[in-house]
């Protein structure tokens, strides 16, 4: 479920079966391990309540650990206060000071740390030029917009100079647009500074478009760690592939008529290149691997339900003839009229699940039914 | 009164600026206004603005003991009293007073609930015995206190004794009087600043501590450098309140020590109430009225235009 755990690779960050609960009924993690590599940037995913949150809390100190342990290049923070942990952290609200100006706001941890005059200047200054807020110095929070306050919490983060930074869901008190080129602006950032970036968030754009690993939690548990890649094209199970990618994925049960053809709970079959094994019993499907015909009334195997026109795609949701509701993604612009009766087919580069939900592998030199 | 108040409580900004600035209101409107501000300023013109008025007008009068005027004075009330040395050091007892009692209420009451805020097992308890003295009425502190203060029985006795100490003559030696007010005054102020204070704290945002820590910010500093800061409007409240309260003292040195020994404690209030009520000099009460007035006011005054300025954000 991990990767790579026992090739120590000892600068960097080491969570060995991790466990926080409140008393054996409230268990809020549960067994989570992961290594995370200096300089990487680490998104940690999930959607909210799965303890993603309290996972970043106790990487920094402020929540503690029930069992397991966090090791940070090689020593074992579990007992460390935050303060010596040597990292850094970006809140969700920011936590700015509402009395201090922008400028104070950076540097009140360095001069909690007792820094020389001389030094505090010069890494406050560096901080704010590199976010761009040093015309903004003497300005309140309040005066500020929110991207703005968001830039003075990210100053904050470098001008600590720590080499590990978490951060806790800060994109979404922004809207839409200014996330976006938050998004950007952060992942420069962590690029130029070369620090390790864990980063929680539950959107999965934000995981997708940033990391470099990601770790899908769910249920209290790490569902997979793995590049963006790998979470797309192998998720480990069907929670997995619901979470990523827009619009979302079609899980349906399917049975196996013969060794290479799968019946999609009678609306349509299809042809698979390699053996499938007895235990499929779900397939997930990508939007994007649909394709639609018009029909009549005798060889339709679903009904119009609505279309989304994106541009340069178009979404078409429809209900399948067993009554599943299937989602197509079609390029361009596609006109299908509400209960128009319409054929779907799928290809083949589909993901088979069986009865627990896990993805029964099928790439090339996967051994199947082994 | 009533007549020049309404048409601008009710009329809106639009409408102040037509032609009709004074009298837009229609009738019903009118019958409104009257029914909605009637009640609260015929109580406020019975029980303030008349009382005060009065107050003013007698300053400037000799009266006889009835309290009827009966030779105009001018501010002969006035001159008579600032030249008067008994007066000034009834001035200055109130004074030390009310600035003990200021710097001490607020000074425990944030201690008190910067240590109550923490999260701890059992923290409900002092939450609540902290504040119990907001339940307590003045008459009840005092008895209470005056068996604290007894110089044979009393608690103080007993632990000086225990120590060997002196015993000290809380009520009887002109300074430690003093004392012995303003430590049951602070007591009984301690409930209610405590839990505005700690109300204030509690509504600091654990984030602010958390980001501090993660920083390397010490306990110490985060007090200083985040509570303090934080809840400083709040804490401008509460000095405030307790400043005007702490001139507005009666009931408790009226209990404790009646003013003495040797008029020690025998502050402003309760000097207008013995001049008023014991000596029948209504006149001269008045005018101290008057004083005590001004001072309050020009304390409130000096601490908005000093503190209000640094807190807020």
């Amino acid at each position: 479920m991990y990767r790579n755990l026992y090739g120590v690779n000892k600068m960097s960050t080491i969570l060995n079966q991790v466990s926080k609960n409140y008393g054996a009924n409230n268990v809020i993690l549960n067994n989570v391990s992961a290594e995370i590599e200096t300089g990487e940037f680490f998104v940690i995913v999930g959607p909210s309540g799965c303890g993603k949150s309290t996972l970043l809390r106790m990487i920094a100190g402020l929540t503690e650990i029930s069992d397991g342990e966090i090791s940070i290049d090689g020593q074992v923070v579990n007992d460390l206060q935050p303060k010596d942990r040597k990292l850094t952290m970006v809140f969700q609200s920011y936590a700015l000071f509402p009395f201090l100006n922008v400028w104070d706001n950076v540097a009140f941890g360095l001069k909690a740390r007792k820094l020389d005059q001389a030094e505090v200047h010069q890494r406050v200054n560096d901080a704010l030029d590199m976010v761009s807020l040093s015309e903004f110095k003497d300005r309140k929070p309040r005066e500020l917009s929110g991207g703005q306050r968001q830039r003075v919490a990210l100053a904050r983060a470098v001008a600590s100079d720590a080499k590990i930074c978490l951060m806790d869901e800060p994109l979404s008190n922004l809207d839409a647009q200014l996330r976006v080129k938050m998004r950007q602006e952060i992942y420069q950032l962590q690029r130029k500074l070369g620090i390790t970036l864990i980063y929680v968030t539950h959107d999965q754009v934000e995981a997708m478009t940033m990391a470099d690993h990601i770790m899908v939690l769910n249920d209290h548990e790490v569902q997979q760690i793995g590049t963006p890649t790998e979470i797309y094209q192998q998720p480990a199970n069907a929670f997995v592939a619901n979470f990523f990618g827009t619009p979302l994925i079609n899980v349906m049960p399917a049975q196996k008529i013969d060794d290479y053809t799968l019946n999609v709970d009678g609306d349509f079959e299809i042809r698979m290149e390699q053996k499938i094994t007895d235990k499929a019993t779900k397939i997930g499907i990508r939007p994007g691997e649909l394709s639609i015909e018009h029909a009549d009334e005798l060889f339709a195997n679903a009904t119009v339900k609505s279309t989304e026109f994106l541009g340069d795609e178009t979404i078409v949701y429809a209900t399948t003839n067993s009554g599943h509701d299937i989602r197509v993604l079609l390029p361009g612009k596609a006109v299908y009229a509400a209960f128009e009766k319409i054929k779907i087919s799928s290809s083949n580069n589909i993901f088979l699940f069986d009865s627990l939900n896990k993805r029964i592998p099928m790439e090339m030199g996967d051994l199947v039914n082994a | 009164m009533l007549k020049s108040t309404t048409p601008t409580v009710v009329g809106s900004k639009t409408e102040a600026k037509t032609k009709h600035r004074t009298f837009s209101l229609n009738a019903k409107d009118k019958y409104y206004a009257a029914l909605f501000l009637g009640p609260s300023l015929l109580i406020l013109s019975v029980f303030v603005f008349y009382p005060m008025l009065r107050t003013l007008y007698i300053s400037m009068f000799l009266t006889n003991t009835l309290g009827k005027t009966t030779v105009f004075n001018g501010l002969g009330n006035y001159t008579d009293l600032l030249g008067s040395p008994e007066y000034i050091a009834s001035l200055g007892s109130t004074l030390v007073y009310v600035f003990a009692v200021t710097v001490l209420t607020v000074g425990i009451g944030l201690l008190l609930a910067n240590l109550a805020s923490k999260r701890l097992p059992g923290i409900g308890i002092f939450r609540t015995l902290y504040s119990v003295t907001m339940g307590v009425s003045v008459s009840v502190a005092a008895i209470f206190w005056l068996f604290i203060f007894n110089p044979s029985t009393g608690f103080f006795a007993l632990l000086s004794n225990l120590l060997g100490l002196p015993v000290i003559n809380w009520l009887t030696d002109p300074t430690m009087a003093m004392w012995a007010v303003i430590i049951t005054t602070v007591w009984m102020n301690l409930g209610f600043t405590f839990l505005i204070l700690l109300g204030a704290i509690s509504a600091v945002p654990t984030t602010l501590y958390e980001a501090a820590s993660i920083e390397g910010a010490s306990e110490r500093r985060q007090f200083f450098k985040i509570t303090v800061p934080m809840i400083s409007p709040t804490l401008f409240f509460v000095s405030t309140i307790t400043l005007i309260e702490g001139f507005k003292s009666f009931g408790l040195i009226d209990l404790i020590t009646k003013g003495g020994p040797t008029n020690s404690t025998n502050m402003l209030v309760y000097r207008i109430y013995k001049d008023a009520f014991y000596s029948g000099n209504y006149a001269q009460a008045s005018s101290e009225a008057i004083i005590l007035t001004v001072i309050i006011a020009f304390f409130t005054f000096l601490q908005f235009k000093f503190l209000e300025k640094r807190v807020n954000y």
